[in-house]
């Protein structure tokens, strides 16, 4: 999926993430994370953004995302709406 | 060496001196006698008529006698409100006093500005019941040499009768006071309700200093500090900030979690076979906790069930419960809303107690002792039923040992209230980062994702099946919150032991170490 506009999904409550997403300036998957829970469970939050990219067959994406304990399931969600919104796949609204 | 329940302890601990290990919930009580001695209280003196007024507070403590190594001790009444401990300290330090062994009965986040004095030498131990904010975080990365003991309410009474906390100076805020020292929290514009912590160390110290901003003529009823154990009186604009002491009534969670949580159980209370006529009950203030006594009140009210006193910190909810005749009296040794300060002053059902008729283990029946129902929050709680509530999931100290450990080991049906984990964190663990409440004194837990019975209780597993609840093996419980969150990278510590945390009979229960790469 191509990433051709800025979007974003989620929200800054307690187990929620909120996934920014924009066109990378160059080339590869940028992505910054900051997370509530980062000491235990960062590494497990990085693998579920870059498998969900993976399975989007996103290459290039600026990414970042500031966690509030989400659950892999919600990480995923989150991702997979803010990448198909700045694709122009699935419609949606920055507020 | 390890403690009953599989603690490292060291048998020796440099500023601490030795160390007994926990050796299970009532193994030293059970003779009936203690070894331990009363240390005798102060001798004083004072002659006829003899002023105990002092222009200000600084002047005050200038007449008792201060000095390097000193122990000051205070109350946490006034909770986040509080002014007169910083205040006190401030002045300590400009006194150039240094090893100061600080003796509050807790700490919160309206102490954080004396973080400085842990800096510079001005205070160097800490005896208390709870650490949060800047210092909890501070001393979790090691600030102190010697380590902080963490104890309960009933305990701290233990520790200072038997001569383990030595009380040089106590500076007592009242919330209305007169010129003898008779003194109160249940009135004035910064009332606080029940003094219930204070009573010991207005007992013990060495001097006791009432610092109010209310005097009122004599005498100053009702009597929560007596003048006779009382050196001198101070005036001062403020003891706190009145919003964050005590307001208005306490409101009910409106988080549905928690009231799935307290519904279920007071499911499980209704099914104990506990919930008789007479019970006695206590529950915490926290959001599932004292929701449980919404419910709690419901069924009291349905079944015609009327019960005996209720026990412990106090919310206007007990309050109300009271006023309707579901229960025959409250025992109060904390009040948490304005409400209850008023009920305690106009309602002699409403017993101001203090914290060694409340808790203590050492001596002939404390109120927890006769506790029917307990409900109890959780920071953590492990497949032993062991429950931590000081240090949070990043291992730093942000909690109170409390009532906690008190109530649990007293009443018939303790019951722990927490959901299964929180923003990914799991709640229900293998092991406990730190035990504060030893799993043999815990019956039940209730998560909204399930009910887990103590294997100790077969019989109370049995009745809350035979009621149609459903009850989830812990261990179950504990791989199915798993599943959904993930298994965490474990948080690292260094060897240094910054916390120790005392069991209500003295012996250490549990260490808390040193944080690693603290962010």
């Amino acid at each position: 999926m191509q990433i051709v506009k800025k979007a974003q999904a989620g929200s800054f409550e307690s187990s929620d993430i909120m996934v920014l997403v924009e066109p990378s300036e160059k080339s590869g998957r940028y992505i910054e994370i900051n997370s509530s829970v980062d000491i235990q469970f960062g590494e497990q939050i990085k693998h579920a953004i870059n498998r969900k990219l993976d399975e989007l067959q996103v290459v290039d994406i600026h990414l970042i995302a500031k966690d509030k304990g989400a659950l892999n399931l919600t990480i995923c969600a989150r991702v997979e709406t803010a990448v198909k919104r700045a694709a122009g796949v699935q419609k949606g609204f920055i507020s | 060496m390890k403690n009953v329940i599989g603690r490292n302890i060291p048998e020796y601990i440099n500023g601490i001196g030795k160390v007994e290990p926990f050796l299970g919930a009532w193994e030293k009580l059970k003779k009936g006698w203690m070894d331990e001695i009363t240390v005798p209280p102060p001798n004083k003196a004072k002659l006829p008529h003899q002023c105990k007024s002092c222009m200000d507070l600084r002047m005050a403590i200038e007449k008792t006698n201060p000095h390097d190594g000193m122990t000051v001790s205070f109350h946490h009444h006034l909770r986040s409100g509080d002014n007169i401990l910083v205040m006190t300290i401030d002045i300590l330090a400009q006194m150039g006093i240094k090893n100061i062994t600080l003796a509050s009965s807790s700490l919160n986040n309206s102490h954080d500005s004396i973080l400085k004095y842990l800096k510079d030498g001005t205070i160097t131990k800490i005896w208390t019941s709870g650490l949060r904010g800047e210092l909890g975080k501070a001393v979790s990365e090691g600030v102190l040499d010697v380590p902080v003991t963490i104890h309960s309410h009933g305990g701290r009474v233990r520790a200072i009768h038997t001569g383990k906390i030595q009380i040089d100076l106590a500076v007592i805020a009242a919330s209305a006071a007169d010129e003898e020292g008779n003194a109160t929290g249940a009135h004035g514009k910064s009332a606080f309700g029940s003094m219930g912590y204070a009573r010991i160390d207005s007992r013990y110290a060495k001097q006791v200093i009432i610092v109010t901003d209310n005097m009122v003529e004599y005498p100053c009823t009702p009597t929560s500090i007596q003048q006779h154990y009382v050196d001198y009186v101070v005036k001062v604009d403020s003891i706190g900030d009145a919003s964050k002491i005590a307001s208005g009534t306490t409101r009910i969670t409106k988080s549905p979690m928690d009231l799935r949580i307290a519904k279920l159980a007071a499911d499980v209370i209704e099914n104990s076979g506990m919930f008789t006529e007479g019970f006695s009950f206590q529950v915490g203030a926290g959001g599932a906790s004292l929701a449980v006594a919404k419910f709690i009140r419901e069924k009291m009210k349905k079944n015609g069930v009327k019960g005996s006193f209720l026990l412990g910190g106090v919310t206007s909810y007990g309050v109300d419960m009271l006023n309707e005749g579901l229960f025959r009296a409250i025992f109060d040794v904390q009040s948490f809303d304005a409400a209850v300060s008023s009920s305690i002053l106009k309602n002699r059902n409403n017993i101001e107690i203090s914290s060694g008729y409340y808790a203590n283990p050492y001596n002939c029946g404390c109120m927890t002792n006769k506790l029917d129902i307990v409900v109890l929050g959780a920071l953590e709680i492990d497949i032993d039923f062991n429950v931590n509530v000081i240090t949070g999931a990043d291992g730093i100290i942000r909690g109170a040992s409390g009532g906690h450990s008190d109530t649990a080991s007293g009443a018939n049906l303790t019951v722990v209230v927490c959901p299964s984990f929180r923003g990914r964190i799991p709640i229900i663990k293998k092991r406990v980062h730190t035990i504060v409440t030893p799993g043999e004194t815990v019956d039940v837990l209730v998560t909204e994702r399930g009910i887990c019975v103590n294997p100790k209780k077969p019989e109370l597993e049995e009745s809350l099946i035979k009621a149609g609840l459903k009850i989830k093996k812990i261990e179950d419980l504990q791989k199915e919150v798993e599943g959904i969150t993930g298994v965490e990278k474990p948080i690292e510590f260094t060897d240094k032991i910054v916390g120790i945390v005392e069991y209500r009979d003295g012996t250490i229960i549990d260490v808390i170490k040193q944080v690693k790469n603290a962010n």
